[in-house]
């Protein structure tokens, strides 16, 4: 193995999830097993890097005052909640032998439907700009209405809402779930479900994001430590070398590039994984045969 | 590179004190106390073919080595090649016979897998049905110095299990014998593509019936464990000597350190992970403000 891939591997992620929001582990995973990383430890190891590209990051946008930290904490009880799931249900999945193709179909549901979204969107401010015309605003519908009528309603102030606790506090339940389940940190999920379900203020998206997952993933490595073994320290470390720089880099970037052509970068990104995802699916798998050690 | 693990092999320490006692320095090969009790009834058969061997004092005799008997990966790992060479010796200064063939096999720690079939099902290809196998060589190599089929009967060959084919992996599943065998040569397909069984024909050079050589490579995704070599000579046919010498294949330096800790101590492992990176993030991020102002 060659310590200087993982080491610009890393660095590649980083800059997407500096940029972004995201953790880089739906990307992180995949291309560690294609390395031949088993996949219980790419999944176990991606979580632990995520952990300190999310440090960088949070810092970084908190500076800005780009962290809604009361929607933070929200998130991460939910998602703390959802860890503790995920690790039974992957368990039972693993006993049936299905998990990688609940994995994969996971994968295409979400990354298609995100992808699309984020297409359509930004597509159509950058058809808005070249027009000359003002871009539509981001979120379309400020109020859903199965949000406004769920009770207690707190406000947020960071994010500029005033919605019941219990939407983010579910939200981060099924980001918390999948980091379990895919290995991610979850970010591609909460930037979008954020900014359009819930119509969080787009200045505090990505950070509000890095600040969920910062500790969503460390549960998810201690999880991951104490019942698989799967944690890697040596190939997190070198991950960690090349994406909390990379981190510095796209969190600077996305500064000077235009937010409508960064998310439809991020969009392409996303529905490029899903297609070879859906692809994967139907064609005749390389190897019919598989096998798991007892 | 060979030359360093050449080195390292005499230097190494055996890796366990039970394996140094198995096989002792003036010990007659053919012996091979050690591996019987725990490899079945098979052995023993194995062991009643070669009684001939451990009762006639006529029979020529072994000494094999190997370039290492400790096989460190490290980040860096790319595979080695394992050179395991030796000599034949006549009893009472016989003319060595140049028709002598050897035969070396490798094996890994056995190990109780699943192995899963993919089928299509509305659409997608998922795992549809399963069988067990109790114990299976996570390694296999063998050379030889001929093709196997020349060098020794099939029935010798199942005996000692010499040749991918030969393999005894145990199916512990009650399925039907055809099923059993689409499953075993599907796992076989696997560990083959992986680099993980192998057969090298004709890689093992005997010259003038007394010095024998062979070059077998280990791919850089080996399991860690356990290894033995087996070394078989083989005449007319017949197994007229067998001798066996341990390998043990490890992570080495800090790597080792790392994967013991992880085993050991999974708590502070987890906690000490998490510190980690929130340090180096930490570090990255105070570095980069500092560059920056």
């Amino acid at each position: 193995m060659n310590a200087l891939v993982i080491v610009l591997l890393g660095g590649a992620v980083g800059i997407l999830s500096g940029m972004f929001g995201v953790g880089g582990g739906f990307l992180t995973t995949p291309l560690l097993i294609f390395y031949g990383v088993p996949p219980a430890v790419a999944v176990a190891s991606s979580a632990t890097q995520i952990t300190g590209t999310s440090v960088s990051g949070v810092l970084a946008h908190s500076r800005r005052q780009g962290v809604d930290f009361r929607m933070g904490m929200v998130l991460v009880a939910g998602g703390g909640i959802g860890s503790f799931a995920g690790g039974f249900l992957f368990r039972l999945l693993q006993k049936t032998g299905q998990i990688d193709t609940i994995i994969n179909l996971l994968y295409v549901a979400l990354l298609g439907w995100i992808g699309l979204a984020m297409a359509r969107e930004s597509v159509r401010a950058v058809l808005a700009a070249r027009e000359g015309r003002k871009p539509p605003p981001i979120t379309t519908k400020r109020h859903r209405k199965w949000i406004a009528a769920l009770p207690f309603r707190w406000r947020f102030y960071g994010a500029g809402l005033y919605i019941s606790p219990l939407a983010p506090l579910l939200l981060g339940f099924v980001t918390g779930l999948l980091t379990v389940l895919m290995g991610v940190g979850g970010g591609f999920i909460l930037v979008p479900a954020m900014l359009y379900l819930f119509g969080v203020s787009a200045r505090v998206v990505v950070g509000t994001s890095l600040f969920q997952g910062l500790f969503v993933t460390a549960t998810t490595t201690l999880v991951h430590a104490v019942t698989t073994h799967a944690v890697d320290l040596v190939l997190a470390g070198l991950l960690l070398i090349g994406s909390v720089i990379g981190a510095q880099i796209g969190s600077s970037m996305v500064q000077r590039v235009r937010p409508e052509r960064a998310r439809m970068m991020l969009a392409v990104i996303v529905m490029a994984v899903a297609i070879r995802m859906a692809i994967g699916l139907t064609w005749q798998p390389d190897a019919i045969y598989t096998v798991q050690a007892l | 590179m060979i030359a360093r693990l050449i080195k390292r092999g005499r230097t190494g320490p055996y890796p366990h004190p039970a394996a140094r006692l198995a096989y002792p320095m003036g010990s007659r090969v053919g012996v091979r106390a050690g591996a019987a009790p725990k490899q079945g009834p098979r052995r023993l058969f194995a062991l009643i073919a070669a009684l001939p061997i451990l009762l006639g004092a006529s029979e020529p005799r072994l000494v094999p080595d190997v370039s290492n008997t400790q096989v460190d990966i490290a980040y860096s790992f790319t595979g080695a090649d394992l050179l395991l060479f030796g000599a034949i010796l006549y009893p009472g200064g016989r003319a060595p016979s140049p028709d002598t063939d050897v035969a070396v096999v490798i094996k890994g720690p056995a190990e109780p897998l699943l192995v899963r079939e993919k089928a299509k099902v509305a659409g997608i290809w998922i795992n549809r049905t399963s069988e067990r196998f109790r114990s299976v060589p996570s390694f296999y190599a063998v050379a030889t110095s001929r093709p196997l089929d020349q060098l020794v009967s099939p029935r010798t060959a199942a005996i000692y299990e010499i040749g991918i084919g030969n393999l005894l992996l145990s199916p512990a599943n009650g399925a039907s014998a055809n099923e059993q065998a689409r499953f075993e040569s599907g796992l076989i397909d696997l560990k083959r593509r992986n680099g993980l069984y192998a057969e090298h024909v004709g890689t093992v050079s005997v010259r003038e019936g007394v010095l024998y050589r062979a070059l077998v490579p280990i791919p850089a995704r080996v399991p860690v464990g356990q290894y033995t070599a087996e070394t078989y000579l083989i005449r007319n046919g017949h197994i007229i000597a067998v001798a066996t010498r341990p390998i043990r294949i490890g992570k080495s330096g800090f790597e080792r350190f790392v994967a013991q800790a992880a085993e050991t101590y999974p708590l502070l492992y987890g906690l000490a992970a998490i510190l980690i990176s929130l340090l180096m993030g930490l570090a990255a991020a105070l570095g980069f403000g500092r560059v920056r102002r």
